[in-house]
């Protein structure tokens, strides 16, 4: 007994026994469960304020994001509700807005691009009622279709951004050059432009807005599509055939190679840089040489897409906020909508993006803005001209799932590489039956 | 009998602390909290994307299962076979460059010069960078137009050398530049470069620690026997990293098959889908189309692979641990 009390240690105040460590790391892990079984679980409705969380794009236009910010803070005033705004860059959205509806929890209005709707159906509130008051009877085709799926509307159409060509005045006259009307004549353009060091500057990476908003509209204008009006996929056929050809041609003749591997802002850059002489774009770059660079904002203009054989075609796609399914502040939410929608509201903004967002209700077609600045006259007539991707069938999930593979994106990709269109169309034929199928 | 009636019976608190003084028992208790986080963030998730894998699941849906209805798919197309030939060939490439030069450096290290410590130190910078950052930076020097590269290349395929009246170098005329991440063969090669670049120092670093465990006797020895630098470097330092050294390439090939930040970055695939990656590719589908039965597909299709791998990496550590 007396060697047993000889070899145990005297205690210290900082040695801890094998006993107490198991009970009070117990009793940590016990305290650790519970504090995440509360926090995962939904805090009682009582000790809820009245907030709302708004998640959209960062615009290309400052002051865009800034009126947003505004009207939220004026919201704020006239109904006590506390919006946080949140802007992110559009390539963030989707994945974004897929684990908030997967995990239940997130922004209550998400300003949905393109179809996206379609995508998220499941995720969203049924706006019915608010596309009745809101957008009436009076709203594009298009947009009514990029947001209504199964007849349910799942989203209320807003605005769009329009996109256009955007070139140098200054070295088409001194090239004798005129805008192109088709597209041979943005062909004769464009090798003009190439032997004056200014090429024709389009992106065909994998990138969400310039690349498909060249691609698709030229599959279109040689008659070319995804899919029929039954939604069969027919994009194998000649008149693909015909627009990988032409692509090639262009490419070689017309373009900057390093095209391949640009984003969304690398035209911006290259154009403003004065390293091409034209490009489709938003009015974004238009706005900043106005801001920045003043004498080449004087030298620019903008002409709309080329016409071929098909007709003349732009993507187009509406921006739409919409009330998730899982947001406790719905009604909250559709006042906040309300109140992007509410005429002043929806004038100011679209004054301040100057020209680079349009209405989506022939009202706005006769907007003060679009008569303040004659370079930008142009985008109010995209609507004319517009379509959604998955033209001619109708836009669904599928589409939405084609265009975020870049399946006709990378057709023309493919095509300017050299390799034969008729291959590429039976391989995109192949890729898209994946899909819609 | 009396004995029996005048012992209380052990209190709940007292047949806990008997428990615990059992060793099997009480590693069982130390061992659950570690076995919780491995259920609830390893085992879960896992089990989940098996699950979604063998459905028809759709963001916001429960979706319904379709046994092997999304790999049918898959094998169906060209896009994902594209995306698995690529991400074998990128990790290959990847790690055999990580490896040689890894070790290049680490032999080069492990000498003895002014500021070693400091060199030592500034070789695991581009381990250390948040790799999102250094990305970026990539980014702007392979960029199309403005790369730093290119307008170094440039000036120097123009700029006239010449020394007391002697051209060495005439002007060679506009010189455009590789497009490092337009051109598909050399968008493959930059996105390669970029991953060796940034994990050369995790396999210098690794073997220099290895090469400094090496007993400086065994040199000697050699060096009586005669042997030549390449020759002590093939008989004495090989063999005895060779264990850390497979340790390090085993677990950088799982780090690089499953890698996901560079190419989302520099290319999201494209152009064409020639730097798409098994990774990026279900980020795609699962996260961007909303097609989350495909995306677990694709992601769960690394699996076996990975597990070759990994399977070969603890035969290996077993019969060294024998030996």
């Amino acid at each position: 007994m007396k060697k047993t009390e000889q070899h145990t240690p005297a205690p210290s105040p900082s040695s801890v026994t094998r006993r107490d460590f198991v009970k009070k790391s117990t009793t940590a892990i016990g305290a650790v469960v519970a504090a995440g079984a509360f926090l995962g679980g939904k805090a009682p409705a009582y000790a809820q304020s009245r907030k709302l969380h708004y998640l959209q794009w960062s615009s290309f236009i400052p002051d865009a994001d800034t009126e947003i910010r505004r009207q939220a803070e004026e919201f704020t005033k006239a109904t006590g509700v506390e919006v946080t705004v949140e802007m992110i860059n559009q390539n963030d959205m989707t994945p974004r807005i897929t684990a908030a509806i997967e995990s239940g929890q997130g922004a209550d209005v998400v300003l949905m691009i393109n179809n996206q709707p379609h995508l998220f159906a499941n995720g969203l509130s049924d706006h019915g009622s608010l596309m009745g008051e809101l957008a009436g009877g009076d709203l594009y085709d298009w947009a009514n279709g990029a947001v209504t799926v199964d007849g349910v509307a799942r989203a209320v159409p807003l605005f769009n951004i329009g996109n256009a060509i955007v070139y140098r005045k200054d070295v088409f006259d001194e090239l004798g050059l005129a805008a192109p009307n088709t597209w041979a004549d943005y062909l004769t353009v464009g090798k003009a432009l190439k032997g004056a060091n200014l090429p024709v500057g389009q992106t065909l990476g994998h990138t969400f807005g310039d690349a498909p908003s060249f691609a698709y509209p030229l599959l279109w204008s040689f008659g070319g599509m995804e899919v029929d009006e039954a939604g069969k996929v027919v994009v194998d056929s000649p008149e693909t055939h015909q627009a990988l050809e032409f692509c090639k041609e262009f490419w070689d003749a017309a373009c900057d190679p390093g095209g391949l591997a640009w984003d969304d802002t690398s035209n911006n850059r290259a154009f403003l840089g004065q390293t091409i002489g034209a490009t489709l774009n938003g009015a974004s770059i238009y706005f900043v040489a106005r801001r920045k660079f003043p004498d080449l904002a004087d030298k620019l203009a903008h002409v709309n897409n080329p016409e071929g054989p098909g007709g003349r075609y732009h993507v187009i796609g509406p921006r739409s906020p919409a009330i998730m399914g899982y947001s406790e502040q719905k009604d909250a939410a559709a006042d906040f909508v309300r109140f992007l929608f509410q005429e002043d509201n929806f004038s100011q903004f679209i004054s301040v993006n100057s020209g680079y967002v349009q209405g989506l209700t022939s009202k706005w077609e006769s907007h003060p803005v679009w008569s303040s600045d004659p370079a930008l006259g142009i985008f109010s007539t995209n609507a004319k001209y517009g379509r959604s991707y998955g033209h001619a069938g109708p836009w669904n999930r599928a589409s939405g799932e084609a265009a975020e593979k870049y399946i006709v994106v990378d057709m023309f990709a493919r095509a300017v590489q050299g390799e034969d269109p008729k291959a590429i169309a039976a391989w995109a034929q192949k890729e898209l039956e994946n899909v819609y199928g | 009998m009396q004995t029996q009636q005048s012992t209380p019976a052990p209190s709940l608190r007292e047949k806990i602390a008997t428990a615990l003084e059992d060793q099997r028992v009480l590693g069982y208790v130390l061992m659950t909290p570690a076995l919780l986080l491995i259920l609830i963030f390893i085992a879960y998730p896992f089990v989940l994307g098996v699950w979604m894998s063998l459905t028809d699941k759709i963001v916001g849906t429960p979706g319904v299962f379709i046994g092997l209805g999304n790999y049918d798919k898959l094998f169906a197309s060209d896009i994902f076979l594209t995306a698995a030939w690529n991400t074998v060939f990128f990790t290959t490439v990847a790690t055999v460059f990580k490896a040689v030069l890894g070790m290049w450096l680490a032999v080069l290290l492990n000498r003895k010069f002014r500021f070693a410590n400091i060199t030592r130190a500034t070789v695991l910078l581009p381990f250390i960078v948040p790799t999102v950052l250094s990305t970026l930076a990539w980014l702007w020097m392979f960029d199309a137009t403005f790369s730093v590269f290119n307008w170094t290349l440039r000036w120097l395929w123009q700029v006239d050398i010449s020394v007391f009246g002697l051209v060495l170098k005439e002007n060679w005329g506009f010189f455009r530049g590789p497009l490092w991440l337009g051109d598909p063969g050399m968008a493959m090669t930059s996105v390669i470069l970029v991953n060796v670049w940034r994990g050369l120092p995790f396999f210098a670093i690794s073997f220099l620690a290895a090469l400094q465990t090496i007993p400086p006797d065994l040199y000697d020895a050699a060096d009586i026997d005669g042997a030549t630098g390449w020759k002590k470097f093939w008989h004495v330092t090989l063999p005895l990293i060779k264990p850390v050294a497979i340790v390090v390439i085993v677990f950088s090939i799982v780090v690089t098959f499953a890698d996901f930040q560079l190419v989302y970055i520099l290319t999201r695939g494209g152009p064409n889908n020639e730097t798409h990656l098994l990774a990026t590719l279900a980020y795609q589908l699962g996260m961007g189309s909303g097609n989350i039965g495909q995306g677990a597909a694709v992601a769960l299709f690394m699996l076996p692979l990975l597990a070759v791998v990994i399977v070969f990496q603890l035969w290996y550590l077993r019969r060294e641990g024998v030996r």
